[in-house]
């Protein structure tokens, strides 16, 4: 059986998300190959190539393809299914649009966000907000899969593996992409990074969340996360939302501010190793899944988490 | 222009679904259901397009038990004009979903049809791009505002790091994110009025639609808990305790 794994990437560099699927690839088949569709996409084709375990990397580039367009990339994959057994994508907002429409035009059922490879057919995946684990056997003749990249061990480097370009498709012709705005940042990723500090609805405003959570998570070298309640009432931009509706990240340390720990929100980071609460209210659930709580006023602990961060050499 | 908003009846937001104990599925007898909250975002959006002028008819339409008749008179009480149930007891995967949807669209051609992303039980997201691929229609998921005109749809869509905007070709598939709309609460004279309003029962076995689920559930578990944390006294008691744990 071959696997194709679909990559991460933002036309400029690999994401880690695409390691990570790889390594759930692998526990599928021996014969794993990364197909890049993008536009000046070539040094992340490069990227992938080095991955340990890759056969060989597919580029495919066009405009479409470089926005990302769902229909474009499914055009792309189709033909190629021919000769997969299966196909692998990252659960991010960009495979979650594409994947299930791959999975629509061969006629078989997506299974999504898995965190598990039981075996070939078998798949563990989380519902209901992550209250609940499902182990689904799938029947499907190809499976097509997105993968919660944050279960799965990033595959190291050290592959050379062969990069092949092959057609563009034909595009999206009923979608015209308008403009893209991202939010440059100097932190690492979200759903990559070691440590998270997060802010929830205490922080009261915008200005608030930008003189608290920012500056600590800076000190820490962290990426910085939000509670929904915080990006609902406009403190923290929406990509920034931790939860079963937002992003789901397993960081080594993750730090929730003034977060009271609303199910959705423990849905998105209650596999992180290390958990610390800092709320004034000590019967927040947050407390229930939090490794060290402190019962404060984050308007006082901050600043003297800061302090005493500085005192440890940080 | 004719907007079709299918729902979906699950748990409610507020309840914690828990695990039966011979792991079959969750616990859900006697259980609050509710419409699936993405769903509401999309009927409110729906309602709004109608309030604006753009459109003309909301058709709502649910697919599940007789109980999801509800649902769909909550989706008339928030304004949508009429309402069609396909009625099974399966739980229809999202694939076979899209097909009876598929059906119901061939019927009633919409100039657009608004959903939600995903519902927060099966939590798979994949219905509406499932659709449009059946359709051959684009597809704007994740979308945090919609601008509908003769045609075309200009849809802002939530991708990771911002904000990508597209402009699709109608008819098309719009699936709504968390910050498109507030949903409004029904009032208790729409909720009377919604008691009139057409609500059309269908038999899924009578659209053609094969159901059988491609994914056998072999088991359905509580994830592992996480142990007990301590509490600690200051913010220099907690720096001292993570470089113990060895994660600063």
């Amino acid at each position: 059986m071959a696997v194709l794994v679909i990559a991460d990437h933002d036309n400029a560099s690999l994401k880690d998300n695409t390691n990570k699927t790889v390594t759930a690839a692998l526990a599928l088949s021996g014969d794993v190959d990364v197909l890049v569709a993008g536009q000046g996409a070539k040094g992340v084709a490069d990227a992938a190539a080095k991955i340990a375990g890759v056969r060989k990397v597919l580029l495919a580039e066009s405009d479409a393809l470089g926005q990302g367009l769902a229909e474009a990339v499914t055009a792309v994959v189709l033909p190629l299914m021919a000769g997969y057994d299966a196909v692998l994508t990252p659960a991010t907002s960009q495979g979650k649009n594409f994947s299930p429409r791959i999975a629509a035009k061969l006629d078989v059922s997506q299974i999504s966000e898995i965190v598990e490879v039981v075996d070939a057919n078998t798949f563990v995946r989380p519902i209901y907000a992550g209250n609940a684990l499902e182990t689904v056997q799938s029947s499907d003749p190809k499976k097509v899969i997105t993968v919660r990249a944050t279960a799965f061990k990033a595959a190291g480097e050290g592959g050379s593996a062969a990069v092949e370009s092959i057609g563009a498709g034909d595009g999206a012709p009923k979608t015209k992409f308008v403009d893209q705005q991202l939010v440059k940042s100097a932190r690492p990723e979200l759903t990559a990074a070691k440590i998270v500090v997060s802010g929830g609805r205490a922080m009261g405003s915008a200005e608030e969340f930008q003189r608290v959570i920012e500056p600590l998570a800076d000190k820490l070298g962290a990426a910085v996360g939000a509670s929904r309640a915080a990006v609902d009432a406009g403190y923290a931009p929406n990509d920034y939302q931790v939860g079963q509706t937002g992003k789901v990240v397993a960081p080594e340390l993750y730090v929730a501010i003034g977060i009271s720990g609303a199910i959705q929100h423990l849905a998105g980071m209650k596999d992180s190793k290390v958990i610390v609460a800092i709320n004034k209210d000590g019967d927040a659930p947050i407390f229930q899944v939090a490794d060290y709580g402190l019962v404060a006023d984050y308007k006082s602990a901050v600043p003297e988490l800061m302090d005493a961060l500085t005192a440890a050499g940080k | 222009m004719k907007v079709l908003v299918p729902v979906k009846r699950v748990i409610d937001y507020n309840v914690k679904a828990r695990v039966k104990p011979d792991q079959s599925g969750v616990d859900l007898a006697n259980v609050k259901m509710s419409m699936n909250p993405f769903c509401e975002i999309a009927v409110e959006e729906a309602v709004r397009q109608k309030e604006k002028g753009v459109a003309t008819e909301v058709v709502a339409v649910s697919i599940g038990p007789i109980q999801a008749q509800e649902t769909l008179r909550t989706a008339l009480a928030m304004g949508a004009d009429r309402a069609i149930l396909i009625q099974t007891d399966q739980d229809p995967e999202p694939l076979a979903v899209a097909k009876l949807l598929q059906a119901i669209i061939a019927e009633e051609s919409p100039d657009v049809v608004i959903m939600g992303k995903q519902a927060i039980d099966g939590d798979n997201n994949a219905t509406g791009q499932m659709l449009a691929a059946l359709l051959d229609w684009p597809q704007a998921t994740f979308a945090n505002a919609i601008e509908l005109s003769a045609g075309s749809a200009k849809v802002a869509r939530e991708v990771d790091g911002g904000i990508q905007t597209l402009d699709v070709a109608l008819p098309a598939i719009i699936t709504a994110d968390l910050r498109l709309n507030e949903p409004r609460y029904a009032s208790l004279p729409n909720i009377m009025k919604a008691k009139k309003k057409p609500l059309d029962i269908k038999e899924a076995a009578t659209l053609g639609v094969d159901l059988t689920p491609r994914l056998k559930v072999v088991k359905v578990t509580e994830p592992a808990k996480r142990g007990g944390g301590i509490k600690v006294e200051s913010a220099a008691d907690l720096v001292t305790n993570l470089k113990t744990a060895g994660v600063l």
